[in-house]
C-alpha cells in the first residue's frame, strides 16, 4: 500500500487549509479594519472643529469662511428636508411599481420592466445632475412651480420666487435617484410573503388587489419600511446630482422654491477651496455626522429587511 | 353589486400600479434622450481621443479623461477585487462564526458608505500622507466604495453552488482550501464576474469621491501620483461653467459615460451567459 | 473471507443527536456489501463515516474504529484527504463540476492533485470512462459540458471521476435513486463488473437491488446494525423479526 507517499501529501495539505483560511480570513478583517479606519480618519481630522465649537456646531446657522465661524445647521436642514420631501415622492411610487411588479403584472413583463427601473439606479449621479440642471429645473420652474404658487401659495412652503435651482428641484431629483432602490427592495420583500398566505386570500373570492391588501402587504410591511429607511439613507449620502439642481445657499427657508443646501453639497463644493485648517476640519465634521447618520439608518434598514430576507435564504442543502 | 364594485377597484389598482412604473421610467427615458441628442453631434474620433482645449477654442476633447477613468478604476480594481472576493470566499467557507457575520453585517452596512464621504476618505489617507492629489488616491476612494459590494455579491454567489458539488470533491481526496479554489469558484465564477464588473460600472460613473482625490488635469496622465483627469470630473466641470460650448462637450462625455456604463450593465447579462449553464 | 474494512464501535452524531450506535462490522473484499434500512435509519451516515465525510457536515461527529487494512482512518495522525483518495464515493445525485467538459470532470482530482501532463491525463481519462462503461457513449464529445449528459451517463461520469483516482474501495450512496430503469440496469451491471477489482459499498433503498448485485447485506434501524450476513440468507431466511418485517414490506 501507498501509505508513506499518502502521508507526506498529508502534512503539506492540511497546512494548505490552513494557510488558505489564515489568507482569507486576513481579508475578511481587512473589511473591518475599512469600516474603523474610515472612522478613525474622519473623527480625528474634525477633532479641530469639534474642539473649537462643539455641540454648537449642529445648531449654528452661520457659515462664514471669512470670519472662521461655521455651523453645521443649514446644511444639515437643507439634507434633512430634501431626503423628506424625496421620500414623500418617491415611496408611493416605489411601492405601486413594487406591487405591480411583484402582483399585479402579467408575468412576462416583470423582469424586463423591474430591469428597465433598475437601470435607473445605474446611471451616473453626475450625468442625472446635468439632466437636471438643463431639463428638470426648468420643467419645474416652468410647470410645477406656477401651479402649486397659484393654488398652494398660501402654504409658506410655496412662496416666493422660483428660479429652478431649488429645494423643491433638489427633492424631485433625489425621488427619482431612490426609486429604483426602494422600489426593488419592496418588491424582493414582497416576494418574500409565502404562496399559502395569498392562496389563503385568493381562496376566499378575493381580488388580486384584495390579496395584495390583505395578504401581502401586512406581512411585508416591516421590511418596506426597511426599504423606505435604505432609500432615505440614499438620499442623505447622494452628492452630485443634488449638488448641481439645489442652488447651493446655506440659508433655512420655509419655502420649497428657494435654493438650499445639503451636508454632501458643501463638501463637494467647497472643500476644495477650503485654505484654512479650521475650514478644512469644519467640512470634515460634517462628512463624519454624514458617515455616523448613513450607518445608523443603515444598520436600522438591514435589521428591518434581514429578518424577512433571511428567513428565506438561510437554508442549507 | 358589490362583486362590480371589488372588481373595479381592483382594475382601478393594476392601472394605478402599472402608472407608477410607467411614470418611473420617463426620467430614464428622458436622461438617455437629451443625452443622446445633445451629445452626438460633438462625439467624434478628436473627442475622444484629445485633450481639451482653453474655453473658447474650437476642437479638443476628453482623450486624457477617458484614458485617466480607466487607470483610476484599475487602481481600485486592484485593491478592490482581490480583497472584496478573497472576504466574500471567507465569508462563505469559513464565516459560520461570529467574527464571519459580524464582518458580513459590516460589508452589508458598508455599501451604505455616501460617496463624498468615501473621497474624504482618499483625502485625508492618501492626498494628506502623499501631500498631493494622485490617481492612486482616487483609486482608493473607489475601494472603498467597491470592497463591500464585490464582497457581498461573491458571498452570494458562492452560497448557490450546491453542496453537492463540494462534496463531490472533498470525496476525491481534494483539500478544502482547493476544492474552494479551483471547484467553487470554478463554479460560481460566472456570478462573480457579474458582481465584479456590476461595481465596476458603479463606480465608473462616480464623481464625488474624485474631486479632492484625483482631482483634475488639463493633459495628459503623468503618474500615478499625480492628479489625474477623468470622465465624470470633467463632465461635471463643464457642466457647472456657463459656457454653452463647455456644455456641450459636458453632453458628450455624458453620451461616452452612459454607453460605457450601459454596455457594462446590459452587456454582463450576455457575455456571463452560464457556458455550461448550471 | 478477508475484510477489507473493519468497524468497531462506531457511533456517529449530528450535533447532540446520536444517530448511529455501537456499530461493528466487517466488509469484505472485493465484494459487494449492500446496506438496507427504512429512511432515516442511519444507513447514509454510516457510509459517510466510511471515508471521512459525515465530519463535512457542521457540527457532525464521530468516534470508534474503522480499520481500512489495519489502518484506522479515524487515527488523530490521519489526513482524511488521504483517506478520501484511496476510497471514492458516488452519490445519490449525480453531481459532476458544472462548469467543466466531460474530460476534466474525469481527471478534476488528478489535476488537482498536481498530475498536469496532458498524455498522462488523457489516458487516464479514457481508461476509467471505459471501466465505467461510458466511453463508446461520450468518446466524440469529451470537451461537451458534464451536465449535457443524461443522468445516468452523469451517474457513469461520477463512477469514472471516482475510478480516475485510482481507489481501492468504492461507496455508494443510493447511486439509483435518481435514474430510470435502464440506467439503473447499467450502473448494476458496472457494480458487478467493478468488483473484480474494487470493494464496494452501496446503501440503497431498494431491495429488489440489494438482492441483485450485492453478496452480503446489512440491515440498519434507528441508527443500529439489526443483521448482516451473505445476502441470500438475509433476504430468504432472516434471523431477526424486524429484518422480516422490513422485507416482506411492513415498515419503510
Amino acid at each position: 500500500m501507498n501509505k508513506i507517499k499518502y502521508s507526506i501529501f498529508g502534512r503539506s495539505k492540511l497546512s494548505g487549509d490552513f494557510i488558505f483560511e489564515a489568507l482569507v480570513g486576513l481579508f475578511a478583517l481587512g473589511v473591518i479594519v475599512l469600516a474603523f479606519l474610515l472612522f478613525r480618519e474622519l473623527f480625528i481630522e474634525s477633532q479641530l472643529s469639534r474642539n473649537t465649537f462643539g455641540l454648537g456646531f449642529l445648531t449654528t446657522s452661520t457659515w462664514n469662511p471669512v470670519n472662521e465661524v461655521f455651523g453645521a445647521l443649514p446644511f444639515i436642514f437643507g439634507t434633512i428636508v430634501s431626503s423628506f420631501l424625496a421620500l414623500l415622492i418617491a415611496v408611493p411610487f416605489s411601492l405601486g411599481i413594487a406591487i405591480f411588479l411583484s402582483e399585479l403584472a402579467p408575468e412576462k413583463l416583470r423582469t424586463p420592466l423591474s430591469f428597465i427601473i433598475e437601470l435607473l439606479a445605474a446611471v451616473p449621479s453626475v450625468i442625472i445632475g446635468l439632466w437636471g440642471i438643463f431639463i428638470l429645473a426648468p420643467f419645474i420652474r416652468d410647470y410645477l412651480a406656477p401651479p402649486l404658487s397659484t393654488y398652494l401659495g398660501f402654504l409658506p412652503l410655496f412662496q416666493g420666487p422660483m428660479y429652478g435651482l431649488s429645494m423643491l428641484t433638489g427633492g424631485v431629483i433625489l425621488a427619482i435617484m431612490i426609486i429604483p432602490i426602494t422600489s426593488s427592495i419592496s418588491r424582493e420583500v414582497i416576494m418574500t410573503v409565502p404562496t399559502h398566505q395569498r392562496e389563503a386570500a385568493l381562496a376566499l373570492g378575493a381580488t388580486g388587489w384584495e390579496t395584495t391588501r390583505i395578504a401581502v402587504l401586512p406581512y411585508a410591511r416591516s421590511g418596506i419600511f426597511g426599504a423606505v429607511i435604505l432609500g432615505f439613507g440614499r438620499a442623505i449620502g447622494e452628492t452630485m446630482a443634488v449638488t448641481m439642481v439645489i442652488g447651493n445657499s446655506p440659508r433655512i427657508s420655509a419655502s420649497l422654491f428657494s435654493p438650499s443646501y445639503t451636508m454632501a453639497s458643501v463638501i463637494a463644493n467647497e472643500f476644495t477651496e477650503a485654505t484654512s485648517k479650521l475650514y478644512i476640519s469644519s467640512l470634515i465634521e460634517i462628512g463624519f455626522l454624514l458617515l455616523v447618520i448613513s450607518f445608523i439608518i443603515n444598520i436600522a434598514a438591514r435589521i428591518l429587511v434581514w429578518k424577512l430576507l433571511k428567513v428565506e435564504g438561510g437554508g442549507v442543502t | 353589486m358589490i362583486w362590480n364594485k371589488r372588481k373595479i377597484i381592483d382594475r382601478v389598482m393594476s392601472i394605478l400600479t402599472a402608472a407608477c412604473v410607467a411614470i418611473a421610467i420617463i426620467p430614464l427615458l428622458s436622461i438617455l434622450y437629451t443625452v443622446t441628442i445633445n451629445g452626438i453631434s460633438a462625439v467624434n474620433i478628436d473627442f475622444l481621443t484629445q485633450i481639451p482645449k482653453p474655453v473658447g477654442e474650437a476642437g479638443g476633447g476628453l482623450g486624457n479623461a477617458i484614458q485617466g477613468t480607466f487607470i483610476v478604476v484599475g487602481i481600485a480594481c486592484l485593491i478592490g477585487l482581490p480583497v472584496g472576493i478573497l472576504a466574500g470566499v471567507y465569508l462563505c467557507e469559513y464565516g459560520q462564526n461570529k467574527f464571519g457575520r459580524f464582518v458580513s453585517f459590516v460589508a452589508d452596512v458598508l455599501t451604505g458608505t455616501p460617496s463624498i464621504v468615501a473621497g474624504m476618505f482618499g483625502y485625508t489617507f492618501i492626498v494628506l500622507y502623499f501631500g498631493s492629489f494622485s490617481a492612486i488616491a482616487g483609486g482608493v476612494a473607489l475601494s472603498v466604495l467597491m470592497i463591500p459590494i464585490v464582497t457581498r455579491t461573491t458571498e452570494e454567489s458562492l452560497r448557490l453552488v450546491p453542496g453537492s458539488i463540494k462534496e463531490a470533491s472533498l470525496a476525491l481526496g481534494i483539500p478544502k482550501w482547493k476544492t474552494t479554489l479551483y471547484i467553487v469558484l470554478g463554479t460560481a465564477r460566472s456570478g462573480i464576474i457579474t458582481g465584479a464588473l456590476l461595481s465596476i460600472a458603479r463606480i465608473s460613473g462616480e464623481t464625488a469621491p474624485l474631486l479632492f482625490t484625483s482631482f483634475g488635469n488639463m493633459f495628459w496622465a503623468n503618474g500615478l501620483d499625480k492628479p489625474i483627469s477623468t470622465m465624470p470630473v470633467q463632465i461635471y466641470t463643464y457642466a457647472i461653467t456657463p459656457f454653452p460650448d463647455w456644455h456641450a462637450k459636458a453632453w458628450a462625455g455624458a453620451l461616452v459615460l452612459i454607453i460605457l456604463i450601459l454596455i457594462l450593465n446590459i452587456g454582463v447579462r450576455f457575455v456571463t451567459r452560464r457556458k455550461y449553464g448550471v | 473471507m478477508q475484510n477489507k474494512i473493519t468497524v468497531e464501535n462506531l457511533n456517529a452524531w449530528f450535533g447532540a443527536k446520536q444517530v448511529l450506535h455501537n456499530i461493528d462490522i466487517g466488509i469484505a473484499k472485493n465484494m459487494i456489501t449492500a446496506i438496507i434500512g427504512p429512511s432515516g435509519c442511519g444507513k447514509s451516515t454510516f457510509i459517510r463515516c466510511l471515508n471521512r465525510m459525515h465530519e463535512v457536515v457542521p457540527k457532525a461527529k464521530a468516534s470508534g474504529k474503522v480499520l481500512v487494512d489495519d489502518t484506522d482512518i479515524y487515527d488523530s495522525d490521519i489526513d482524511p484527504v488521504d483517506i478520501r483518495r484511496r476510497i471514492g464515493m458516488v452519490f445519490q445525485k449525480p453531481n459532476p463540476f458544472p462548469t467543466m467538459s466531460i474530460r476534466d470532470n474525469v481527471v478534476a482530482g488528478l489535476k488537482l492533485s498536481g498530475i498536469k501532463n496532458k498524455k498522462t491525463l488523457d489516458t487516464i481519462s479514457e481508461e476509467s470512462l471505459k471501466k465505467a462503461a461510458l466511453w463508446d457513449e461520450v468518446k466524440n464529445d469529451l470537451n461537451k459540458s458534464g451536465v449535457s449528459l443524461s443522468g445516468g451517463q452523469q451517474q457513469r461520469l461520477c463512477i469514472a471521476r471516482a475510478l480516475a483516482v485510482e481507489p481501492e474501495i468504492i461507496l455508494f450512496d443510493e447511486p439509483c435513486s435518481a435514474l430510470d430503469p435502464i440506467s439503473t440496469s447499467k450502473i448494476e451491471d458496472l457494480m458487478l463488473e467493478l468488483k473484480e477489482k474494487y470493494t464496494i459499498v452501496i446503501v440503497t433503498h431498494n431491495m429488489q437491488q440489494a438482492a441483485r448485485v450485492s453478496d452480503y447485506t446489512a440491515f440498519f434501524l434507528y441508527g443500529k446494525l439489526i443483521e448482516f450476513g451473505e445476502t441470500d440468507q438475509i433476504f430468504k431466511k432472516p434471523k431477526e423479526k424486524s429484518t422480516e418485517d422490513y422485507i416482506v414490506g411492513r415498515f419503510g
